[in-house]
């Protein structure tokens, strides 16, 4: 038996769960409800209200992906130091919160940035006065970014733990100060976990769901709670056709970041985990 | 003597068997299975656990959150439901488009218990599909610590109370409210009226006094003083009154909708029987009334409905009056309008 044929199971499950209904996807793309060719569920996000709904999708996303490598990436190399030696242990607790459904993860957020919640209930005891971030953009921005962080993380501390250390005692034999080591040598060297790290953090960001709905009160709707409410909800009799090219919109785009990325790591030295 | 023994241990096991059969086939739907579908805390569950005791039916329970979410799901025929409690324009709507059975009411005598205001009703006539589960109205609930002036009118929605403000995340009864504020009907069908609803529910929500549009959370946040003013049904309204006395329930002067959840059997059903069976045990004097306690809805059962406490009869939410109810308006089927496409849109323009 060739070895190739293992990898069977997961060719028959990507075919089953993956192409096939991505196929389901470009046919209703392209259709009317009465199987004709069509490109005019296009047209529909041409209207404001869509445009509006991807513009406010990217810039959260951008935000989201902004601040996890501002948070991540010191995180990433405080835990790969090599003095450091409880690094497997942390990571274990950076990924914890991973075990757990996203959908409770967010539940709890809202308990926590509730007016009534944690957070108010500590700064009331503090004598500050209290803030209401439930409903607002920041809310859905601390969200998304609590949810994604460790997708952050993660590609960063690969590289940097694989990183030769010699090469920065190279550095500082030959006379860098210590920020220079970091902004010449560490950040250069560990661009393709950058690169990564943004990927797998602005994906899922700029597609997301529910989690903008729960955080702001059903006042602010990103791309994915669109999607959701064509195929759920909407009485349109073209909602099938509209939200799969809708879909398909989302899906160039993410494909669009993807290969502009490949360009900047191209021998996928972060992981390769997108 | 070891054989009789075991002749003896069989015989044991028989009878003990046939007897547990016999027990079990008291039961007239030992063995099998309905699955229903029904509102997100729309019943008392511990109904279904009587309901198994007694029939042997296994109730498999499962719940959505508006009328549009349960239309998808029963439309695309992914799966099927024995029993679907919908609202009556849905009711309306799944008649026209043959999705739900016609009932045989020999399996429904407890109909007798149904008030006569509430049998053969216009979106339903002669009650052939769908049985009342359980009415309601739409209204405010307001803080009146928070919102010291009496709320008369929906135009309570547009201005900035001391507290939170929410609308409902519910296409048609936002609409209604667009509509009614405008001084048209909440059914309808003119292209104009619409956009004037639009136009409403736009400035309300860019006007910064709107917090969102919340559904099932809306009952928990105004009895924990979360929250100073949000539109509810009467149920939930009455809920969250029970837990926090500050709060009032008004059906606006400007009139709002009455509705009726009524339960079906969709034509996919996988046994009809039964569910029609469920329907009736439903509809039982004693298990109207568990209901109602625990959800808080009016139960259109005769017997429950003739023997409300004094308090029950002089709360708006439970018992409105009939001129509150002379204001108010069932929803009618909008899939079939001219311009019913309109309520799709506004609604998507309002939420995105």
């Amino acid at each position: 038996m060739k070895r190739s044929w293992y990898a069977t199971p997961y060719a028959l499950w990507m075919l089953l769960f993956a192409v096939v209904p991505l196929l389901f996807v470009c046919w209703y793309a392209f259709t009317t409800p009465e199987g004709a060719f069509t490109l005019s569920n296009f047209q529909e996000f041409v209207k404001p209200r869509y445009l509006g709904v991807i513009v406010r999708s990217l810039k959260l996303a951008v935000y989201c992906t902004v601040l996890c490598l501002l948070i991540g990436y010191p995180t990433a190399y405080f835990l790969a130091g090599r003095d450091f030696n409880h690094a497997q242990s942390l990571v274990v607790l950076i990924l914890l919160p991973m075990w757990m459904n996203l959908l409770l993860r967010t539940y709890a957020m809202m308990t926590l940035l509730d007016d009534n919640g944690v957070l108010n209930a500590a700064l009331t005891a503090l004598g500050l006065g209290k803030i209401t971030v439930i409903g607002t953009e920041g809310a859905v921005v601390l969200g998304l970014v609590y949810n994604y962080l460790p997708f952050m993380v993660l590609p960063i501390y690969t590289v940097l733990k694989k990183m030769d250390y010699s090469v920065i005692e190279a550095a500082e034999d030959l006379g860098c100060n210590p920020i220079r080591v970091i902004t010449r040598v560490v950040i250069p060297m560990s661009v393709p976990g950058i690169v990564s790290g943004i990927t797998m953090v602005f994906m899922p960001a700029v597609t997301s769901f529910a989690i903008s709905t729960l955080l702001s009160n059903g006042k602010i709707r990103l791309a994915g709670d669109l999607i959701d409410y064509i195929f759920n909800q909407s009485s349109n009799p073209t909602r099938w056709n509209i939200g799969s090219s809708f879909s398909l919109i989302m899906l160039v785009l993410i494909l669009i970041s993807i290969g502009f990325l490949r360009k900047v790591d191209p021998d996928n030295e972060g992981g390769g985990m997108w | 003597m070891k054989k009789l023994a075991i002749v003896l241990l069989v015989a044991l096991l028989v009878a003990a068997l046939s007897a547990a059969c016999l027990a079990e086939a008291d039961k007239p739907f030992a063995g099998t299975e309905i699955k229903v579908y029904n509102w997100e805390d729309y019943i008392d569950r511990e109904v279904l656990n009587l309901f198994e005791e007694e029939t042997g039916c296994h109730v498999n329970y499962v719940t959505f959150s508006q009328n549009e979410d349960m239309y998808t799901k029963l439309s695309t025929g992914a799966e099927s439901y024995d029993v679907v409690i919908p609202s009556e324009y849905m009711i309306e709507r799944l008649i026209k488009e043959d999705l739900i059975a016609e009932l045989n009411l020999d399996n429904i005598p407890n109909l007798e218990n149904v008030v006569d205001s509430m049998r053969d009703p216009i979106y339903d006539p002669g009650n052939a599909h769908s049985i009342p589960y359980m009415w309601g109205t739409l209204g405010i609930v307001y803080n009146t610590e928070m919102v010291t002036e009496p709320v008369t009118s929906w135009t309570a929605l547009l201005e900035k109370h001391n507290g939170k403000t929410f609308m409902m995340d519910s296409m048609r009864d936002s609409l209604a409210i667009g509509l009614i504020v405008n001084g048209y009907d909440l059914n309808s069908d003119n292209a104009e009226e619409l956009e004037a609803a639009r136009e409403w529910l736009l400035a309300q929500k860019d006007s910064g006094v709107l917090d969102g549009y919340i559904l099932d959370q809306a009952k928990d946040m105004m009895a924990g003083n979360e929250a100073a003013m949000a539109v509810m049904y009467s149920g939930d309204a009455l809920y969250a009154m029970e837990k926090n006395d500050a709060l009032a329930y008004v059906i606006p002067d400007e009139g709002s909708n009455v509705w009726v959840d009524g339960m079906c059997v969709p034509k996919s059903a996988q046994n009809k029987e039964a569910a029609e069976c469920f329907i009736n045990f439903m509809c039982r004097p004693d298990i109207a009334r568990m209901n109602m306690d625990y959800i808080y809805y009016s139960s259109p059962i005769r017997q429950v409905a003739e023997n409300l406490s004094e308090e029950e009869m002089a709360s708006t939410a439970m018992s409105p009056t009939d001129e509150m109810l002379e204001r108010c308006e069932f929803y009618i089927d909008i899939s079939t309008f001219e311009n019913g496409w309109l309520y799709d849109d506004i609604w998507m323009d309002v939420l995105m």
